[in-house]
């Protein structure tokens, strides 16, 4: 199983959670709602909430019907830590589920394996596009992290350049 | 649910949850092909009135509806989209696809 253990012993973090719930799609409200409601303690504005919640939604249902693909049968988990570093935040998403064989091909705009499915193919740009890193560890028969970094506070002076 | 979906003329009208993810994609996307293949509607219209968040699970349902349409000229429109929305609309190319609507 891939853990990113880097952050853990962090000084430097300020506060952090952790979820550990059924990889079943019902869980996907819970999860972005339980992160966007860690992270008010940042003072977000409203878009950052909003691309927060739709980075980790991708993350979370990728993790339910790709990573436990064909293991549906099972009693499937998904972790989901976050970590509040100054005005950063640092979002895992993991599951130990099937692995990503390719992830450069993955992450490739419009690539899905469940067209059939209407997925769009846009997850990984979704959450390229709404947070400021983004890090996917994965190996086939190992699990996926998702690891996403966002920079709160930045929207002002963005707006006003 | 079946209350949010509605023909009028050759449209077909669909009332968007509040929120658009994966979980809820699945019965939206089903009820709007019934809908495409027993009253044989032209044309998709997805109100986001109601519409607070939006995943890459609601540009999976405007696409495939699209698909299933566009073979006969339907179009797919947009209609209260917030900022948000949009950007998502915008985001995906789907801006192309979907007439989006104030």
């Amino acid at each position: 199983m891939i853990e990113i253990v880097s952050v853990k012993r962090d000084t430097q973090v300020k506060n952090e959670m952790r979820l550990e719930f059924k990889a079943i799609s019902e869980n996907e409200a819970f999860a972005r709602t339980a992160v966007a409601a860690f992270v008010t303690q940042l003072n977000p504005t409203l878009e950052e909430i909003s691309d927060i919640k739709t980075a980790v939604s991708e993350a979370v249902t990728n993790a339910i019907i790709h990573g436990y693909e064909g293991m549906e049968n099972y009693d499937n988990r998904v972790w989901l830590s976050c970590f509040i570093k100054n005005d950063v935040l640092d979002v895992e998403v993991r599951d130990s589920g099937v692995g990503i064989e390719n992830i450069e091909k993955a992450m490739q705009p419009l690539f899905t394996t469940k067209p059939q499915l209407d997925r769009s193919g846009m997850g990984f740009s979704f959450m390229e596009a709404f947070m400021d890193d983004l890090e996917v560890i994965s190996e086939p028969g190992h699990g996926t992290s998702v690891h996403m970094v966002k920079k709160l506070g930045t929207a002002s002076w963005i707006e006003e350049e | 649910m079946d209350e949010d979906f509605k023909v009028i003329d050759n449209y077909l009208m669909i009332r968007m949850p509040d929120e658009i993810d994966h979980h809820k994609s699945i019965y939206i996307s089903k009820m709007a092909d019934k809908f495409i293949i027993n009253e044989q509607v032209g044309n998709v219209v997805f109100d986001f009135e109601r519409t607070v968040f939006m995943d890459s699970s609601g540009i999976g349902i405007i696409v495939g509806r699209y698909k299933k349409i566009s073979i006969f000229g339907g179009k797919v429109f947009a209609i209260n989209a917030d900022r948000q929305i949009k950007r998502i609309l915008q985001l995906s190319g789907l801006h192309k696809m979907v007439e989006i609507m104030e």
